[in-house]
Order: C-alpha cells, then sequence, then structure tokens
C-alpha cells in the first residue's frame, strides 16, 4: 500500500494537471488522427484507408474499404431487380406476342425445296456456344437468384452442393463460350456489318409488326442486333469474368466490384436478349430453326426474310455451274 | 445477453502484432491466411496510428447479407459466424466486407479458393462445441469456455479490447476522458453505424 503510494500521487498530480489545462495534448508530432472523420470521409468520397503491413500479403494493408456496401447494394438491389425484371418482363412479353400474333408461318407454306443457310460448322459452334450460354447463364442466376427460390426448396446442402457444381460449371465453360464467340466473329461479321436497309427493316419493324416485309441479305437488322449483342456483350461478359476468377491478377478488389457489376448487369440483359432470340428460333416462327437445325431452309422462308441472300446465293449458283458468258435461261 | 464487439485504441496500439501471432496460434490458422492483422497509417508522418483489425462481427452484417448460399449466422452475442460446410468459395463476402475479414486457403485462379476462413471471435463455428472437427474447421471456441477472444486478451497495452459494446466503449470513453485524446474507434461508423465520440 505505502509502496504505491507515490505513484498514486503521482496519478493524481497528473489527472490534476490535466483538468487544469482542458485539453492535454498528445506528444508533439503524433498528430491527430480522428477514425470517424476517416471513414466518413472515404464514404463519402471514395478510396480506402490504407496503411503498412508487416505481413507478406499486402492486400492486408487495406484497413476499411466502404465500397464494400455499394457492392452490396449492386448486388442484392440493382442486380436482383433488373436481373429479375428483365428476364420476367421479356418472357411476359414474347408470351404475350405469342397469343397475339401466334407461330409466324412461312407465307404461301413450305415449297419442300431448301437451300443450305448454315454450314456444320456454323452450327456446331452456335450449339456449343448455345450450350455453354445456357448454363452460364443458368449458374450465374443461381447466384443471385438461387437463394431465395431453390435453396427452400433444396435445403442447405443440396443447395451448396448444386452452387458449388455450378459455379465449376460457370468457370470452365467461360473458355469454350468465349472461343465461340470468336469463331462467330470470324465467321459472320462480314454479314453483320449495318447497312442503310438495316433502318427500314427496323422502321418497319421487321415485318412482326408493320404490313409487308421488309428486305433484307444474309441477317436482317434484328438478328445483326442478336450477333452484336452476342459477340461485343458476351466479349465483355467474359472478359469481366476471367478478371473474377484469376483474382487480384489484373486488378484490385475496387476493380473486381466494377468487373462483377459489369459482368452481372451484361450478363442478364443478354439472358433477356437471348431469351427473345430462343422464342424467334423456335416456336414463335415457322421454318426458323431449320437454319440452326439442319441448316437447310425452305426456300420460301428463304425469299421471305432473306430475299436478297436468295438471290446472291442463286446468282453464286449460276456462276459456278455455268461457264463465264453464258446466258442464263429463266429458271430462278 | 452481450453484444460482442472490437475495439482498437490505436493510441495505445505499439504494434507488437502479439494480437496477431495470438490468434494464428491459437487456432492454427493455415498458411497465408491472418484472421487478424496491425496495419500502420501514416507510416513515419505525424499521424502515424498503428491499428488491429479483424472481422467486426457487423450490425446487419455485408458478409451474410451478399452469401449466395445464405452460410452466415449470428450468435446470440452477435457474433457473425459461418458454415464452412456450406461456403461455395464464391468470394462475394470478400467483395462486400467493408475490412478485408473473409480470406481464402487457396490463390484463386479458375475459381478454386477453397472455403472462406475469418474471425471467429474465438466461438467456433457450427460443429459441437470444442469437438475436434470444430477446432479443425474455426479453431478453438473460447467463448464457449466463457473467455474473451485471445487477441485482446494477451495485448499487452490492452490497446486491443473484447467484450460486450458497452461495457469496451465505457472503458474507451474513461481513457479518452482521462488522457485527453483519442483516434478514435476504428470502424464503427462502417460497422455499427455509430460514432463513439468523447
Ligand atoms: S467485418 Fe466483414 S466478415 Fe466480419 S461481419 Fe463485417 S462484413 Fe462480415
Ligand atoms: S465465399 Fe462462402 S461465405 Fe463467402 S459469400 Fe461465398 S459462399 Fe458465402
Amino acid at each position: 500500500m505505502i509502496r504505491h503510494l507515490p505513484a498514486a500521487l503521482l496519478a493524481l498530480t497528473l489527472s490534476a494537471g490535466a483538468v487544469q489545462a482542458q485539453a492535454p495534448t498528445p506528444s508533439p508530432g503524433r498528430g491527430t488522427v480522428s477514425a470517424e472523420e476517416m471513414e466518413m470521409q472515404r464514404m463519402l468520397q471514395g478510396g480506402r484507408i490504407e496503411g503498412r503491413v508487416s505481413i507478406p500479403d499486402a492486400r492486408a494493408a487495406s484497413l476499411i474499404q466502404p465500397q464494400g456496401r455499394e457492392w452490396r447494394e449492386f448486388h442484392n438491389r440493382t442486380l436482383a431487380w433488373v436481373g429479375g425484371v428483365a428476364v420476367l418482363g421479356i418472357l411476359g412479353l414474347l408470351l404475350a406476342f405469342f397469343g397475339v400474333k401466334g407461330r409466324i408461318p412461312i407465307p404461301g407454306g413450305a415449297s419442300g425445296r431448301t437451300m443450305t443457310r448454315f454450314s456444320l460448322l456454323e452450327r456446331a459452334n452456335h450449339w456449343m456456344v448455345a450450350t455453354c450460354f445456357i448454363i452460364l447463364g443458368l449458374t450465374g442466376l443461381n447466384l443471385t437468384f438461387g437463394r431465395h427460390l431453390l435453396l427452400p426448396l433444396l435445403g442447405p446442402e443440396a443447395f451448396t452442393a448444386a452452387s458449388l457444381w455450378g459455379k465449376v460449371a460457370h468457370n470452365y465453360l467461360a473458355f469454350p463460350f468465349t472461343l465461340g464467340i470468336t469463331v462467330m466473329l470470324l465467321l459472320w461479321a462480314k454479314d453483320n456489318l449495318p447497312e442503310r436497309r438495316d433502318i427500314d427493316w427496323l422502321k418497319l419493324g421487321g415485318g412482326f409488326f408493320g404490313k409487308g416485309h421488309p428486305v433484307a441479305g444474309r441477317f436482317n437488322a434484328g438478328q445483326k442486333m442478336v450477333f452484336w449483342i452476342t459477340v461485343l456483350g458476351g466479349g465483355l461478359v467474359a472478359a469481366s469474368g476471367y478478371v473474377l476468377i484469376f483474382p487480384f491478377t489484373v486488378t484490385d478488389i475496387a476493380g473486381m466490384q466494377l468487373a462483377h457489376m459489369v459482368h452481372g448487369i451484361i450478363a442478364v440483359l443478354m439472358i433477356a436478349a437471348m431469351l427473345a432470340h430462343i422464342y424467334i428460333g423456335s416456336v414463335g416462327m415457322e421454318g426458323a430453326f431449320d437454319a440452326m437445325g439442319s441448316g437447310q431452309v425452305d426456300y420460301n422462308w428463304a425469299k421471305e426474310h432473306h430475299g436478297l441472300w436468295v438471290e446472291e446465293e442463286v446468282e453464286k449458283a449460276r456462276q459456278t455451274v455455268l461457264p463465264p458468258g453464258a446466258r442464263a435461261a429463266g429458271g430462278d | 445477453m452481450a453484444r460482442m464487439k472490437f475495439l482498437c485504441d490505436s493510441d495505445r496500439c505499439i504494434e507488437c502484432n502479439a494480437c496477431v501471432t495470438a490468434c494464428k496460434n491459437e487456432h492454427e490458422v493455415p498458411w497465408g491466411i491472418n484472421r487478424r492483422r496491425v496495419v500502420t497509417i501514416n507510416d513515419g508522418k505525424p499521424g502515424e496510428r498503428s491499428i488491429s483489425m479483424a472481422c467486426m462481427h457487423c450490425t446487419d452484417a455485408p458478409c451474410a447479407a451478399v452469401c449466395p448460399v445464405s452460410c452466415f449466422y449470428t450468435t446470440a452475442d452477435a457474433i457473425v459466424l459461418h458454415d464452412k460446410d456450406l461456403c461455395i468459395g464464391c468470394g462475394y463476402c470478400f467483395y462486400a466486407c467493408p475490412f478485408g475479414a473473409p480470406q481464402y486457403p487457396k490463390v484463386g485462379n479458375f475459381g478454386g479458393r477453397g472455403k472462406m476462413d475469418k474471425c471467429t471471435y474465438c466461438a467456433g463455428g457450427p460443429q459441437q462445441d470444442n469437438s475436434a472437427v470444430e477446432y479443425v474447421q474455426y479453431g478453438a471456441n473460447r467463448i464457449a469456455e466463457g473467455k474473451l477472444p485471445l487477441c485482446a486478451e494477451m495485448c499487452s497495452t490492452k490497446a486491443l479490447l473484447a467484450g460486450d459494446g458497452d461495457i469496451i466503449a465505457g472503458i474507451y470513453k474513461e481513457r479518452v476522458q482521462r488522457r485527453g485524446y483519442g483516434s478514435g474507434a476504428w470502424g464503427w461508423r462502417t460497422a455499427y453505424k455509430q460514432d463513439l465520440t468523447v
């Protein structure tokens, strides 16, 4: 007790001094820092509170990154809403369209004569991309909607197993998907360059809404849109996806959050666009599926939708069949 | 029930890393993962402070909000824990967490991160308390033994405080009042939407 007295007295005098000086400041040179202020400022102005760490993991030097909050907001609200509205909205529209218009028939019925629209390579590549896209799309949607829709149905263990396999599939199918869209770009880009007549095609609503069918070459403006959505959208989704499956290789956490946002939003919009593409290529239009199925389309269908392309093909056929200089006699 | 929190008094922290070491040793945390770390800001300049940081066991935890398989749960003491058997290693909690708490045992290329690991507040996981399986997956469960996290217990300067939020906030406020200065409670605004102005 006695031994502690001097210390106690010292403390007393010190604290008395503190009260007299009102606010004793830290030793000079220590400066002042306010955690609240720094957090507030970073939250409002962006950036992270960062410092130095003595462990090898340099990422640990990021003390507080308030941007996680925006990413959470994006993932839980923005993406869920945009994705939900886009996917359900397009399904609703397609259903309504089918209800009003029904299946669009081949004008004049099938002629029974066919011509080759897509080669085996083109079809094989299309279906590789399509299969990848469907699995990528479903496993991707699962990460946003699965826990609301599937988790209650499957239970935690089965849902985790499904999501884990889904994640593996998602990560690895990215590679054939990217290869496929690259091949698509090489095969089809030249026939998908925008032309003046695309504007007329769009003005006439592609023949879906108005009267009369606008002329088109190998690909009409609608198909060109599908093509560029696939190639450019798919390219962006693929690029942002690679940033995410190689964490910290390309960018830091802020970059990865941004990559995820780009990835998610473009992906759900692409899913909506592809639902329309799937509709029109299957139940929506008679004769359309054959193009990617057997590769052989009905002559009447081709004339209606791709009149200029038919003319070109016929012209090409004549050139190969007839010796140069021979006169065409009637025929097509 | 208590509302468990961490508070690092950076005016006391001397960056000795004892908390980091204690944590790694207590839970046999795998290589490459640091559930707790000490970050020094303004290094070598006026305003230099060292802050010991781990999972803050947030109110309305962002990690739990974004987890696609909903594998997080909050204990009665408001400790945020997760189930490694359900985690798919997607990395989402890591994007959302303000404090960089979630970490992964593998590099993560081609999406193979392994199961997420983070500070458990020395409270283990969903397995049987203090069983061997719990220890392997999550480390020691001191809370089940009625003890507080080892990092704070070990802290030689008592910079790092763990315990009920009101009690440790009270201790901190008293300190600031006595010595007349304090940098504030790091992360409290972000984690608990609470300012500790004295
Ligand atoms: S600090 Fe990170 S990991 Fe811990 S509860 Fe908050 S968001 Fe989750
Ligand atoms: S890494 Fe695991 S715990 Fe984190 S969000 Fe993904 S599934 Fe959930």
